[in-house]
């Protein structure tokens, strides 16, 4: 694996494999020494184009916990906010020495276009491009989903197959929920995407996934999970598109309140990639229930960005293939 | 310095039977088996077909203001070399080409340059934005002649506005060439709006924001009774209503670009910019809807839509890179490949949509001719047997956004003759010195 | 670790022709029987003592031998004795290798500190393996002491590391590869050397 750009480009395997690498990670930060010399030496940078302030301390937090050097590079007050191209940027930064560039950025393809263009030589990991992907954020919500769901115990080698997760929200606009819909299927899990008429993209169809107008409908098919995914009030007024004629009616059709929390199984659990707009798509009582897993999802996303860092960076860099422990060591 | 005769010997004129074509003066002077002339440079012409030289409705020069990407000079002498003897170059210049004064420029520039016959195109609203009539009697009246105008790049949108304009031009026998994108359905649309878009994230422009347009200008141009011309037609419901509005006696002829006759929007795939066009590559179903409105008539021409950008426009994630492709020297190729190898189209009806046509929409009359004795010499010789690998590096555009880069494809011109001079000969553009004199 | 061992590789496979076998099955269980006596000895018994198992075949080896201290010493309780201790993330030579997997590390109840650890692997070659052990340990508590126990000693260190307690010392040029096999990963106890000319 040389870049993470897009959920469709991990198999089962590769899925697999990053979320039971995630749990050893986990692990470690339980401890009370949560630092490893794994990527010591290795600098990953943080190549926010777009404001985040939360993903970029979560990778921020990953690659220390690695011991690797952290440079952060946000757009705001910086040489790209003067008309600097992508391509400069990154040309800069490969000359400081970059093994791995996290890039978040407001147009769709832009970590493609990066990984592919020859400016830098390290391994490009999305942080999120436009409407287009978010594939670690969809690693920790499969990682959450698998440690509530499938079953006591050691959860390595699983996969989400039989689960049922419904996915509500603007899914017209969120990478959130293709990356999500796409790794999902791969990892064996059902999805239903919930949402108004205008806020599902023309093409839907060829998803790998149900789509239904009506929320209350679906929770009563007793689905495993639900994620709820943030809307933005600008979308509702013209200007924004006018996507949907008021907050409140969306709140009404499609929000997740105490009464809809209560009709779902006792053991779904409600996710939320976060920021969470508190009464909008999710109620306050929704969002601080026993069932809810936001604050987990944080912690989650440290050990699967760990996991993501050093399957990335950790090996030979012509490797694609693995090998276990068990193979004969060379030098014991 | 009296002009160069030539004797284009066994050559096959709208790809029949062989004659000899002599041309002097500026003018076909004999045409049949016998003829010879001992002064006469001779061209070998056996196994090449003969066109009339091949006239593009829409071609963006970018001079003035973006000479970094296209000058008139260049732009003229990639369409030489792409078989042209004529362009319209389109009017979303640096200023805009919506004065007298500049479509005047442009054409004194193109005479100088001395490829191709330059037509300016004026535009229909100052400076494109939309809100009043340009000038367009004075530069009807210009030495630039001006008979197509267009906001190309732009769409008249507002309805009111497009029918003073199908109204006005009736004077001056004008026509109007609507870019058909409805702007409020297509805000910062970034590819065709489908299974495709969705998938790669990228905002949709979708078909209905081009078909609703058309739809509505040719029902104004049937109300106002004026002739209406559609550029860049993209998708398979356009094409129907043209066949409606044909059906109806509605005086409306239509363009497709050689890249719509070809390529499908699952090129974005890969996030590179040089797919990236407007009106954006559609689906699989289109491309075969255009090919079918070309081949029965429903589609009147092909026009490149030309579109040069420098490499800074295009180097750069899809979001910031500029729409367009280039198109001048591989046009021909493309309708080749399309359709005349397949069958659709003979030789002749390539010189219809590609020359006669043209002309005709233009109101450019001493190009798009018969090929006769007593015509103007605007003439392109077309090798149809070879295949050649398309390098944007070597061709003599200055940009190199070419679609087609890598791509084998059919034919290339072997000469062009205008008004019985050579531009191009042996495949290779003349000497400029010889182009200019007269 | 504790996903999904692999399949037991089948005996024809597991010895290519030019492989010799060097101890059995007999005598890799007389060496653990021996090792165990001398932990207890050196270490006056089983109280405090930790076998920390290096995935993936030092762990096997760890249970076997906190068997072995359990009969002797009954009040001992096997579980408590035993650990893993995976060394992936703390190993210098990641970039020369593809990716490795990462395996669990798992301590017993108590903890590391004040024990007695004594890291369990099945071959001691160059060392660096027990140097990440010990770069591991210190993150994870702190010890009383550190002892090494290796099924066999094959020489060639490149660090300075000695084991103190080792089943086999068998004297090897570095064209050799030698492999453990042991009933609980490959469905049967041996030690071959591959690639020489023995």
């Amino acid at each position: 694996m040389k870049h993470l750009l897009s959920a469709a480009d991990l198999s089962r395997t590769q899925a697999v494999r990053i979320l039971d690498t995630a749990g050893q990670m986990a692990a470690t930060q339980a401890r009370e020494i949560k630092k490893l010399p794994t990527l010591r030496g290795r600098t990953v940078v943080n190549l926010f184009f777009e404001d985040s302030t939360r993903t970029r301390i979560s990778f921020e937090t990953a690659a220390k916990r690695l011991s690797a050097d952290v440079i952060n590079f946000s757009a705001k007050g910086s040489s790209v906010s003067k008309g600097e191209s992508l391509k400069d940027t990154a040309l800069t930064l490969q000359a400081m020495g970059a093994d791995a560039v996290v890039i978040r950025h407001h147009a769709s393809g832009a970590p493609h276009t990066l990984a592919h263009s020859g400016w830098t030589h390290g391994a490009v990991v999305n942080a999120g491009d436009g409407m287009h992907q978010h594939p670690t954020q969809a690693l920790l919500d499969a990682y959450t989903l698998r440690r509530h769901l499938t079953g006591p115990g050691d959860a390595s080698g699983r996969d989400l197959a039989g689960l049922r997760v419904a996915i509500v929200g603007d899914v017209l606009h969120s990478r959130v929920a293709r990356s999500n819909v796409q790794l999902l299927h791969t990892l064996g899990a059902d999805v239903t995407l919930v949402a108004p008429p205008t806020l599902v993209p023309v093409g839907v169809d060829a998803w790998p996934a149900e789509v239904s107008y009506d929320l209350d409908a679906t929770i009563e098919t007793k689905p495993d999970a639900i994620m709820m995914l943030r809307v933005q009030r600008e979308r509702m007024s013209s200007a924004g598109g006018g996507f949907f004629p008021s907050p409140l009616e969306y709140t009404r059709g499609y929000g997740l309140d105490a009464r809809r929390l209560a009709a779902m199984p006792e053991h779904a659990i409600v996710l939320h990639p976060g920021p969470m707009n508190r009464g909008l798509e999710i109620s306050a009582d929704a969002a601080d229930s026993p069932r809810a897993v936001i604050v987990e999802q944080v912690a989650n996303g440290v050990a699967v960005r760990m996991a993501v860092l050093y399957l990335l960076l950790a090996g030979s860099p012509a490797s694609g293939a693995t090998t276990d422990t068990n193979e004969t060591k060379v030098d014991a | 310095m009296s002009l160069a005769k030539y004797l284009l010997k066994d050559v096959a004129p709208y790809g029949g039977a062989r004659t000899t074509v002599l041309l002097a003066d500026g003018v076909i002077a004999a045409m049949g088996p016998d003829v010879s002339d001992d002064d006469a440079t001779v061209v070998d012409g056996r196994g090449l077909v003969l066109l009339p030289g091949l006239v593009d409705l829409h071609t963006h020069l970018r001079e003035p203001g973006r000479e970094d990407a296209e000058t008139i000079r260049t732009g003229t002498r990639a369409a030489a070399m792409g078989g042209f003897t004529a362009v319209h170059a389109m009017a979303n210049t640096t200023p805009t080409q919506d004065t007298a004064g500049v479509v005047e420029q442009v054409w004194r520039l193109g005479r100088e340059a001395g490829w191709v016959d330059v037509h300016p195109i004026g535009a229909v609203t100052v400076g494109l934005e939309g809100e009043r009539l340009a000038e367009l009697g004075a530069m009807a009246d210009s030495q630039a002649q001006v008979r197509v105008f267009s906001d190309d790049g732009k769409c008249v949108h507002d309805p009111v506005l497009m029918r003073r304009a199908l109204e006005y031009v009736k004077a001056f026998d004008g026509v109007v060439a609507q870019h058909a994108q409805e702007p409020r359905l297509t805000e910062n649309a970034q590819m065709h709006e489908g299974v495709v878009s969705a998938e790669l994230g990228l905002a949709g422009w979708p078909a209905v924001a081009e078909e609703a347009i058309i739809a509505r200008d040719v029902l104004l141009a049937e109300h106002v009774g004026s002739r209406l011309h559609v550029c860049h037609l993209s998708t398979a419901g356009s094409v129907e209503i043209i066949r409606w509005a044909k059906s109806r006696g509605i005086d409306v002829t239509a363009e497709v670009t050689p890249h719509h006759l070809i390529l499908t929007d699952e090129l974005a795939r890969g996030y590179d910019p040089t797919f990236k066009v407007n009106p954006p590559l559609r689906t699989q179903r289109d491309v075969e809807a255009v090919r079918a409105g070309l081949a029965d008539g429903t589609i009147d021409i092909v026009a490149t839509d030309h579109a040069p950008h420098t490499r800074e426009d295009k180097d750069c994630e899809w979001a910031a890179a500029a729409f367009g492709m280039t198109g001048l020297e591989t046009a021909l190729s493309v309708v080749q490949e399309t359709m005349v190898d397949t069958g659709r189209l003979t030789w002749a009806d390539v010189a219809r949509v590609l020359s006669e046509t043209p002309a005709k929409i233009g109101r450019v009359n001493d190009h798009g001719r018969p090929i006769a004795v007593g015509e103007p010499a605007n003439l392109v010789l077309v090798d149809p047997d070879v295949r050649r690998v398309v390098n944007p590096d070597e061709q003599a555009t200055k940009s190199g956004n070419s679609p087609f880069r890598g791509r084998e494809l059919s034919g290339c011109v072997v000469a062009t003759f205008l008004r019985g001079r050579a531009t191009v000969l042996g495949g290779a553009s003349c000497d400029e010195d010889v182009v200019v004199a007269r | 670790m504790s996903s999904a061992l692999p399949d037991a590789a089948q005996p024809d496979e597991a010895q290519p022709a030019d492989a010799t076998v060097v101890l059995g099955g007999p005598e890799i269980s007389r060496a653990l029987t021996r090792i165990a006596h001398e932990i207890l000895e050196r270490n006056k018994g089983g109280a405090d003592v930790v076998l920390l198992g290096i995935p993936t075949r030092g762990l096997p080896l760890a249970r076997r031998l906190a068997a072995k201290l359990a009969s002797v010493e009954p009040a001992l309780d096997e579980a408590d004795l035993v650990g893993s201790l995976d060394v992936t993330m703390y190993r210098d030579d990641l970039a020369h290798h593809p990716t490795r997997t990462i395996g669990s590390t798992d301590l017993p109840g108590d903890g590391l500190d004040g024990k007695v650890v004594v890291l369990v692997d099945d071959v001691l070659f160059s060392g660096r393996t027990i140097r990440a052990a010990l770069d591991a340990i210190s993150d994870l508590g702190r010890p009383r002491a550190v002892q090494l126990a290796a099924l066999v000693d094959r020489g060639h260190r490149e660090l300075p590391i000695r084991a103190d307690f080792v089943g086999k010392n068998l004297p090897t040029s570095t064209h050799e590869r030698v492999r453990v096999l042991l009933e609980e990963t490959d469905g049967r106890d041996a030690v071959l050397i591959e690639g020489g000319s023995r």
